[in-house]
């Protein structure tokens, strides 16, 4: 048994190195791709635009609980006007970044592995490499980059819809004072917080579009191998967040 | 093994003998382990990517299912090339776009997408790609899998009229006999990884080898066996083997 844990932990780490490898390939291309930034456009806008629906969606979801239970809990100790800034600590500094990175992996990720994995399966990428064309350079890096660039925003976007979902029931529904509620934030979160909620989305952002890309890049080519791609780039992407979250939280402190 | 210049060549033979390597060998998608490849006198193993790049400018590849990009239409799939590597006026490259699809006969579908085209129109508008940037060697990886024979008929008389019209150098690798001798004029019978004989069709239709007369013929037993590899038929059915 022992065996088995240390050879799957060895598998594991000889897989991060060869993604943390293929990170410095993509870093390499940055300045180049840069170049093209009608692609880099484009895969924002699949990347973002496209999951705009179910980023806001959830936001809302989230406010609204945080909300509730945030009220249920300060009401005990007679606190109910902190409502405004408890909520918007936990969501720009924690599930806004988290949550939206999860959702993330879970639409764009999973989009981005199979398509890539596709294009792999069905010789699209051996094509362009015919036509003297670099298919990182083409394909990957504009993907990689768009989701990067995007998930500060949709973690910010997030954010912001949670708030307010949190004031729609603290405030309109449970009675909050409207105004310590938005006083009471502006006054306690301060730029410092904001900063690693940001720092948090752009390294989730790396992270996520980079397994994504990976696993697609290197699926293998058949309709299975495509498929297990997808898979992997969800879990993997979840377990990256949890981790590094913790990691990036703890450094903060 | 030389490929003459100009010319139609075929590289046949069984599946698995290593007939899509050598493409990749020529291509250098792959690098061989020993032995070396030249193209045009160039050894491949020297050369820089942007080297590689260049020489790879000059050479089309038409891949088995065609490998159109599925996100462009069929113009922007023929256009892709062009605008990768040239900065042409968009009029021009409309003109040069339209001038290939009309020499495979899909002038009139440029606006599908890859999803919506036939085998067989997928290839033609992959063979149209291929071309478009004027290449001097055009290789086919199996241009015929898969297709009807109106499409292959189609397929065939392309690969000679673009052949003979563009002074193309054309390597087909197949393994359809019948329908390569029709159109090459040279050709290589691969086995096992080693050229076993080459000629021109005519010449491999009596060539006094088992192995190419069991291929060329089509026949189920010979070199290659009908077998698998196995122990004794005999042995194995009385045998009533261990209790599991």
């Amino acid at each position: 048994m022992f065996k088995d844990l240390w050879e799957s932990l060895s598998e594991s780490l000889v897989n991060l190195g060869e993604i943390v490898h293929f990170l410095l390939r993509l870093i390499i291309n940055v300045p180049r791709s840069l170049l093209r930034v009608d692609l880099i456009v484009e895969q924002i806008y699949n990347a973002g635009a496209l999951s705009l629906v179910i980023i806001m969606l959830s936001g809302m979801f989230v406010g609204m609980v945080l909300g509730l239970q945030g009220f249920q809990l300060l009401q005990r100790f007679g606190s109910e006007e902190a409502l405004g800034t408890a909520t918007a600590i936990g969501l720009v500094k924690e599930l806004g970044p988290v949550i939206t990175a999860l959702l993330f992996a879970g639409r764009a990720g999973t989009a981005l592995a199979s398509e890539i994995g596709l294009m792999r399966a069905t010789d699209q990428l051996s094509a362009m490499e015919m036509m003297a064309v670099d298919p990182i350079q083409r394909v990957v890096m504009p993907r990689f980059l768009g989701g990067v660039i995007a998930m500060p925003l949709l973690a910010a976007i997030f954010s912001m819809i949670g708030i307010y979902g949190a004031q729609l029931i603290g405030v309109q529904v449970m009675g909050v004072d409207s105004g310590s509620f938005w006083s009471q934030m502006r006054a306690s979160v301060d730029f410092v917080d904001i900063k690693e909620g940001i720092v948090k989305s752009l390294i989730f952002g790396v992270a996520c579009s980079l397994i994504a890309v990976y696993e697609g890049y290197y699926a293998v080519p058949t309709a299975e191998g495509v498929g297990t791609a997808t898979t992997r780039t969800v879990v993997l992407s979840a377990v990256m967040t949890l981790f590094l979250d913790y990691l990036i939280t703890a450094m903060f402190l | 093994m030389d490929i003459p210049r100009g010319r139609v060549t075929a590289v046949m033979g069984p599946s698995g003998t290593g007939k899509t390597t050598l493409l990749r060998l020529i291509t250098r998608q792959v690098s061989p382990n020993s032995g070396s490849v030249q193209v045009e006198g160039q050894h491949l193993e020297t050369l820089s990517r942007s080297e590689l790049y260049d020489l790879r400018q000059r050479m089309g590849m038409l891949f088995q299912n065609g490998a159109l990009l599925t996100d462009l239409s069929v113009f922007e799939n023929v256009a892709f090339p062009l605008r990768e590597h040239t900065k042409l006026p968009e009029r021009l490259i409309r003109q040069l776009v339209l001038t290939k699809l009309q020499a495979v006969g899909l002038r009139g579908a440029s606006d599908l997408m890859p999803a919506e085209l036939s085998g067989g129109m997928s290839r033609r508008v992959a063979l149209a790609r291929a071309i478009v940037m004027d290449p001097e060697i055009l290789i086919y990886d199996e241009p015929f899998v898969g297709l009807d024979p109106i499409s292959m008929g189609v397929i065939l008389r392309l690969i000679r009229r673009l052949n003979d019209a563009l002074g193309l150098t054309s390597i087909v690798v197949s393994h359809d006999v019948q329908e390569i001798s029709t159109v090459a004029d040279l050709v290589f019978l691969l086995s096992g990884g080693k050229v076993v004989a080459q000629g021109t069709p005519q010449q491999l239709q009596s060539y006094p080898s088992e192995i190419v007369r069991q291929f060329m013929g089509g026949l189920a037993d010979g070199p290659v066996p009908f077998h698998y590899p196995a122990p004794d038929y005999f042995h194995e059915l009385l045998d009533r083997g261990e209790a599991t």
